[in-house]
């Protein structure tokens, strides 16, 4: 094994070049789940609870099956048949065109005995609550982590301040919603899913379904998106092979978006009461922490703090509490946005108290080296200086400000195997059993094996998202990159001993004496005496030659730093916030690809502003259902809220590859609440920062104000 | 405790579809998105027969003239993805909220999930496919890869068409312009600033003549 080059000896890998299956995507070529439509293939719908509590007492499903054009009807999908979550899926049809389906649909009676529930956190955390769980209290036994003697750190601190900070559900709300098709080929399920995991789907399905590993197969090559609620089999999954054997048939089932944000995935909300303290020389001494969130029916509804500061003691006690609505899953680092929003708005109050500029206090007590110079250098991009040293110093409506924030994140490699195939005629295959869920794994696959190889990318097949490839993991926690490219890089090491000790066999002189150049073969002390790339494969024969790779420790590292800043403009009469600017200073050790590396962050970042101003599930108290249920009343940010964004790289490939989907989304929404207070004077402690929540803050000092 | 039927609710289709039994109301109706005055009068037909049932039409798409099997509540986007096998248009929210499945109609960008397909007729439709012949790719097709106008690709379509249509329009939009021009696409992995690079590169070559 031998390690990264160094940046300038690159040719292909860490330049910004544009992802492979661009052209199949821009031309409406790729096939996406959704895509798939296989003759004779059904439509596969799910029929869910409506009620958020209830019991299944009795499921006529007569008037489905008699209509023309039903091939497949399920009545017994639910495990239990107490509902939980209204979303839950009870029954199942599959026919054959998406109007009969519609149809079918209609016609399920179901009798429910409808159970009292809890909608939210707080109406669950009452006393004589309906219970979720019939034998659970709501609120889960406390999980607490603590350092130091936190006693000690409030009694010896100058200053402290204290307060609670509120995060909203969001939910993860992938373009093409969870779903799969599948069609049987004697005894073997074929799997095409929308899906972060296509090894974890494979596993799951079969366990699910009693069925040896070997018979299941998952197919993935495009999907539309996935943040984190991709990473698990699906029931949806498991009930198509289902209709499909019942009705002899493959079947596509979709879950309709609708579904998709009552049952598949969110990130949960978060209530946090703290305190931080400091000396009067700016010096962190404690930090406590009372924190409850939901995820639903489920749980680890945890939030990271305290976050990234050093903090000598801190105590930190979080409860999950169960509420009726769908169980929340992985969102794009998960609890890291929630513990910015409190910490970093906290560390600016006290920085306030202490009478100390933000910056000057972080980096008083942050010790990360990389951040340190992070923050040093973003400051003087952004232009640190000119932000008002008075909040809300602006006159008039509008009043811009700026805030920052730090981030964190703990991405490293891991178990990844890869196969290489090299034709006689030149060409080559490489198979891993990864994903490409946007993120640009099948281009830096070939460019790492061009790069290692010496040879035109164009010459290179890279083949992932199918469990019938070598294993890799799921594509979560931000691990596919340090993970992969490792293990590419390893098989291509590999594939060129063996081409090497091929031309040793030619030439009958020890492969020692052999030296790699520019995608061929030469003698080390005699360069005319070489085998080019052509050459080599043709030695080949007739047979091509098959190399297995791994990942291997030492090229890439976990760990990440970086740090936001932002400008916004809020208008003080409508409340609005408007993000002028982003400036991302992003911890990216080896970049792989420069180019898909930038629209990773840019993505991040923008998924950030939309958590922090506009993204949130609301629950009907009423009826215990999402009321925004839909991408019109569910507002995530387009192109009009889009701002300027620079993001500046702060390499360090001696590191060689971290990932980095997640860690640039956990500050934004923190820089710009500090940003919202710069401006404005007002705290905004609850997300998301919506107009409405902007003029009460805004009201309510001016309230206290006139009070004075 | 209480117990309850699950109940039928009325979805857009079933609607449109009684609405194709003589209900014809010509109110802006709201079953989760917004049903136009035309498309509602339109159904019966043109010509003012009335369409019930499986019906044959034929849908003229990508310079190539297409007999679809439809009713008269099937979608433009469903005879597209479902019957034709036309699967560049996607469905991100069947609801004309996202973007994800723009088509041109007559040059101007619509909805297909909006779009009903019997309304289609005579319409002359372009897909994404259509933008681009055999392997050679639009130029603003083209800076979408070359900008990477695109994560995972799902919103592509949606987003290429509406560009299309935008830079037809108005050749030398401003950014302002273009964030206008393509609010009603919906991106969830955050492209925006890639895809404005992408429109404006593909606005100069275009206005060269490229």
């Amino acid at each position: 094994m031998t390690g990264w080059k160094s940046l300038q000896d690159m040719v292909v890998l860490s330049k910004p070049l544009p992802r492979l299956e661009a052209p199949d995507k821009v031309a409406g070529r790729a096939k996406y789940t959704q895509d798939m439509h296989p003759k004779g293939m059904l439509y596969g719908g799910l029929l869910v609870s409506p009620h958020p509590a209830a019991r299944v007492l009795n499921i006529d499903a007569s008037k489905v099956r008699r209509l023309p054009g039903v091939k497949a009807v399920l009545t017994d999908v639910h495990p239990t048949g107490t509902v939980r979550y209204a979303g839950e899926e009870i029954a199942a049809v599959a026919a054959t065109s998406p109007e009969i389906l519609e149809d079918a649909l209609e016609l399920f009676e179901v009798e429910y005995e409808v159970l009292p529930f809890v909608a939210d956190i707080e109406s669950a955390m009452q006393e004589n609550a309906p219970r979720v769980f019939a034998n659970r209290s709501n609120i889960r036994d406390a999980r607490v982590r603590s350092e130091g003697d936190v006693d000690a750190g409030f009694a010896n601190a100058d200053a402290m301040v204290e307060s609670e900070f509120r995060t909203q559900v969001q939910t993860h709300s992938t373009l093409e919603t969870h779903g799969s098709m599948v069609y049987w080929d004697g005894d073997e399920l074929v799997i095409y899913d929308s899906t972060q995991a296509v090894h974890g789907v494979r596993e799951g399905i079969a366990k699910f379904l009693d069925m040896p590993v070997n018979k299941v197969r998952v197919i993935c090559k495009h999907m539309g998106a996935g943040f984190g609620s991709k990473l698990q089999p699906g029931r949806y999954t498991a009930i198509a092979a289902r209709l499909a054997k019942e009705a002899d048939a493959p079947v596509k089932l979709m879950v309709t978006r609708k579904q998709d944000f009552l049952g598949y995935g969110n990130r949960p909300n978060s209530i946090s009461k703290v305190k931080l303290a400091a000396t009067k020389d700016g010096k962190l001494t404690a930090f406590y922490a009372k924190t409850y969130g939901t995820a639903g029916i489920g749980t680890n509804a945890g939030i990271r703090l305290p976050f990234i500061y050093d903090i000598p003691n801190w105590k930190h006690e979080h409860y999950d509490v169960f509420t009726n609505a769908g169980p929340a899953r992985a969102f794009r680092a998960p609890g890291c946005p929630q513990a910015s929003f409190v910490m970093e708005q906290l560390m600016d109050e006290l920085a306030e108290k202490l009478n100390m500029d933000p910056l000057e206090f972080r980096l008083k007590n942050d010790s990360n080296p990389t951040r340190q110079k992070e923050w040093r250098l973003g400051a003087e991009k952004f232009g640190w200086k000119r932000r008002n040293s008075i909040p809300g110093a602006d006159s008039g409506r509008y009043k811009r400000g700026m805030g920052l924030a730090a981030s964190i994140w703990w991405p490293g490699g891991r178990g990844t195997k890869a196969t290489m195939t090299i034709y006689p005629d030149g060409t080559l295959d490489i198979k891993c059993g990864t994903q490409d869920i946007g993120t640009g794994t099948r281009t830096y696959m070939a460019m790492v094996a061009a790069e290692e190889l010496g040879i035109p990318m164009k010459r290179i097949r890279p083949m992932l998202g199918d469990s019938n490839f070598p294993k890799s993991g799921a594509s979560g926690g931000s691990t596919t990159t340090p993970s992969v490219g490792p293990a590419i890089k390893n098989t291509a090491e590999r594939a060129k001993s063996r081409l090497m000790e091929l031309a040793s066999r030619l030439w009958g002189v020890p492969v020692a004496e052999l030296v790699w150049n520019g995608g061929g073969v030469q003698m080390k002390n005699n360069a005319s005496k070489k085998l080019d790339w052509q050459e080599l494969c043709q030695l080949l024969g007739t047979d091509p030659l098959e190399v297995h790779g791994e990942w291997v420790e030492g090229l890439s590292s976990r760990g990440v730093a970086g740090c936001q800043f932002a400008e916004v403009t809020v208008d003080t009469w409508t409340g609005r916030i408007q993000v002028n600017k982003i400036l991302a200073v992003a911890d990216c050790g080896l970049i792989l690809n420069r180019l898909t590396t930038e629209s990773q962050v840019n993505g991040a970042i923008l998924q950030g502003i939309s958590y922090a101003l506009l993204e949130e599930r609301h629950m009907d108290p009423s009826t215990g259902t999402m009321v925004n249920a839909n991408y019109g009343d569910y507002k995530i940010l387009g192109a009009k809220e889009t701002p300027e964004i620079e993001v500046i790289f702060y390499d360090e490939p001696e590191r060689g590859v971290i990932g980095i989907g997640e860690p640039p989304t956990i500050p934004t929404n923190a820089a710009i609440a500090n940003a919202v207070y710069n401006a404005t004077g007002v705290r905004m402690r609850e997300l998301p920062m919506t107009p409405d929540r902007v003029l009460t803050a805004l009201a309510s000092r001016e309230l206290a104000g006139k009070e004075d | 405790m209480s117990k309850s039927n699950s109940s039928n609710k009325i979805s857009r289709r079933s609607f449109l579809k009684g609405m194709g039994s003589g209900i014809l109301s010509t109110a802006t109706l709201t079953t989760g998105g917004l049903i136009s005055k035309e498309a509602a009068a339109r159904i019966l037909g043109p010509e003012g027969e009335t369409i019930s049932g499986r019906t044959v039409i034929t849908l003229k798409v990508n310079g190539k003239a297409r007999r679809v099997a439809v009713e008269p509540r099937t979608t433009l986007l469903s005879a597209l993805r479902d019957r034709l096998d036309i699967t560049g248009p996607k469905e991100g929210c069947d609801r004309g909220h996202c973007g994800a499945c723009t088509v041109l109609m007559d040059g101007k960008a619509v909805l297909a999930c909006m779009t009903l397909a019997v309304d289609a007729r005579g319409k002359d439709i372009t897909t994404v496919e259509g933008l681009s012949q055999d392997d050679s790719l639009s130029p603003l097709q083209k800076a979408f890869v070359e900008k990477d106008g695109l994560m995972c690709g799902f919103c592509t379509p949606g987003l290429v068409v509406a560009a299309t249509a935008l830079l037809k329009e108005n050749p030398n939009p401003s950014l302002d312009d273009i964030k206008e021009g393509l609010a009603g696409n919906l991106c969830r992995c955050g492209t925006y600033p890639k895809v404005f690079e992408a429109v404006q590169t593909a606005a100069k070559i275009m206005r060269k003549g490229g």
